[in-house]
Order: structure tokens, then C-alpha cells, then sequence
């Protein structure tokens, strides 16, 4: 068993981590630039902020379509991230699964709930 | 046996207690470890991050007792804590933020080396912890 690449290769079922890793920097990108473009919006309103001009911001459908796509995004970015997290620290196998699965009941409904907010407006 | 199934030697001399307090990381280290940890925060507080998007944007009067939690409190929850939650969330996005920059920086221009490794980590704690100040005074009314 000296050769251990190619069709060779013995793979053990873990993720080799390059769409992860791919992943991470696109969603971490569009969540930069959706930071920007609220920032821009925040900045270059006149005059004070109240409810109607910060509601007005997300009520625009590209707007809604951007902060959907980002919360998306946050959904994926937070799983490769926190899933990290458990693989370094938590080795038992169940404790694991279990901290996995709370993860992303935790994640999906952070999302969900935060969807229902937007779709409101 | 395989070689990946092949039993390695561990090394585990790192105590969490009594090796940590006094474990000198470099900057770039203090930049790495506090991106985890500032995912971790965020992760935590999302349900916050989200009760406020919520209330900021549903209505006039949502939009009220959202400003009226870092004002009077919420609940049994006082203000001055609601401020300094949203502290902590301000800290751990600026950070995330900016260490994210960093890395993406870095694997669009190679920008590899240990000189820039060091420096733009230097770069990056000043800036994170500046603004935080910055917006820390402005949260509590310095200015």
C-alpha cells in the first residue's frame, strides 16, 4: 500500500475540503459585499434614519433579492464554519452527530426566521 | 493496515489551563483564533441579530421597542446590556469582516509571505479594535 494516489488513492470518506473551502470565499464575498452596499445606503442618506428610510432600504425587490441571497449565503457560510469548530474540538463520534445536527436546526431555523422577516416587508 | 489507518504518534502538550495564559501567538495567530471565535459569537447571538432585523424593518411600532431595548431595556433584559451585546456583535462582525478581506487577499494575490502574514495581521487588529472604540463610544453617547 505504498501508492496512495490516483486510482490508487485510499479515501477514508472524510470531505477533502476544496468546495468547502471554495464555498467559504464565495458566500464570505457576497456577504462583504452586501455589507457594503447597506453601509453605502446608510452613508448616503440625508438627514436622520427612522423606521420609514431603514424599511425603505430593504423594501426595494433588488434589495430583497440581494439580502435573500446573503442570508443564504450566512445559512452555508455558518454550517462550513461551525461544523469546522465541532471537528476540531469534539472528537466522540455521537457527541458529535448530535452537536452537528442541533447546528443546523439552529441554522435553518435562524434562516427561515429570518426570511419570514424579510418577506413581510 | 493501511498507511492512512496507521497509527501516528500524538503530541498533546498543550494544556488548556496551565500552557494557554502564558502561550505568546503571534499576531497572525490572535487573527486566526479570534476569527473563530468571532464566528463562534455571532453564531450564538444570531437569534439577536435577527429579533433586531426583524423588529427594525417590520413596523413603526416594532421599530419603536427595538430602539426602546438599548434605551430602557427589554424585558428583564436592561440597555446598558442590550449595548453591550450589540458591542460584541459589532466587535465579532469587524473582525470577521476584515480577517475575511484578509484571506481572500491573500488567495487572489498569493499574497503569502511571512512579512505580509504579520503585517496585514497587525493591520487587522488595529483596525477591528479601532473601529469597535470608535463605534463603542458612539453607541453609549460619548459623542
Amino acid at each position: 500500500m505504498s501508492v496512495n494516489y490516483g486510482s490508487k488513492r485510499v479515501t477514508v470518506g472524510a470531505g477533502y475540503g476544496i468546495r468547502d473551502w471554495l464555498a467559504q470565499r464565495v458566500t464570505g464575498a457576497l456577504m462583504a459585499a452586501f455589507t457594503l452596499v447597506v453601509l453605502a445606503q446608510v452613508i448616503f442618506t440625508s438627514g436622520p434614519i427612522g423606521y420609514e428610510e431603514w424599511a425603505g432600504i430593504f423594501a426595494a425587490q433588488w434589495m430583497k433579492v440581494l439580502t435573500f441571497t446573503t442570508i443564504l449565503s450566512l445559512l452555508y457560510h455558518a454550517w462550513v464554519g461551525i461544523r469546522d469548530i465541532w471537528m476540531d474540538y469534539i472528537k466522540p463520534v455521537g457527541l458529535r452527530l448530535v452537536m452537528h445536527v442541533a447546528s443546523l436546526v439552529w441554522l435553518i431555523g435562524c434562516a427561515g426566521w429570518a426570511i419570514q422577516a424579510l418577506w413581510r416587508l | 493496515m493501511t498507511e492512512t489507518a496507521r497509527q501516528r504518534p500524538e503530541f498533546r502538550n498543550i494544556n488548556a489551563i496551565s500552557d494557554l495564559p502564558t502561550y505568546r501567538l503571534p499576531a497572525a495567530g490572535w487573527v486566526s483564533i479570534l476569527h473563530r471565535v468571532s464566528g463562534a459569537l455571532m453564531f450564538l447571538l444570531m437569534p439577536f441579530i435577527i429579533w433586531m432585523f426583524d423588529n427594525s424593518i417590520t413596523s413603526e411600532i416594532s421599530f419603536a421597542s427595538f430602539a426602546a431595548a438599548f434605551n430602557v431595556g427589554v424585558g428583564f433584559i436592561p440597555g446598558w446590556f442590550v449595548k453591550l451585546t450589540a458591542l460584541a456583535i459589532i466587535w465579532a462582525y469587524l473582525h470577521h469582516f476584515i480577517a475575511g478581506i484578509r484571506h481572500l487577499y491573500m488567495d487572489a494575490c498569493h499574497a503569502v509571505t511571512k512579512e505580509f502574514g504579520k503585517s496585514s495581521a497587525i493591520v487587522t487588529l488595529v483596525l477591528s479594535l479601532g473601529l469597535t472604540a470608535v463605534l463603542a463610544a458612539k453607541l453609549f453617547g460619548i459623542y
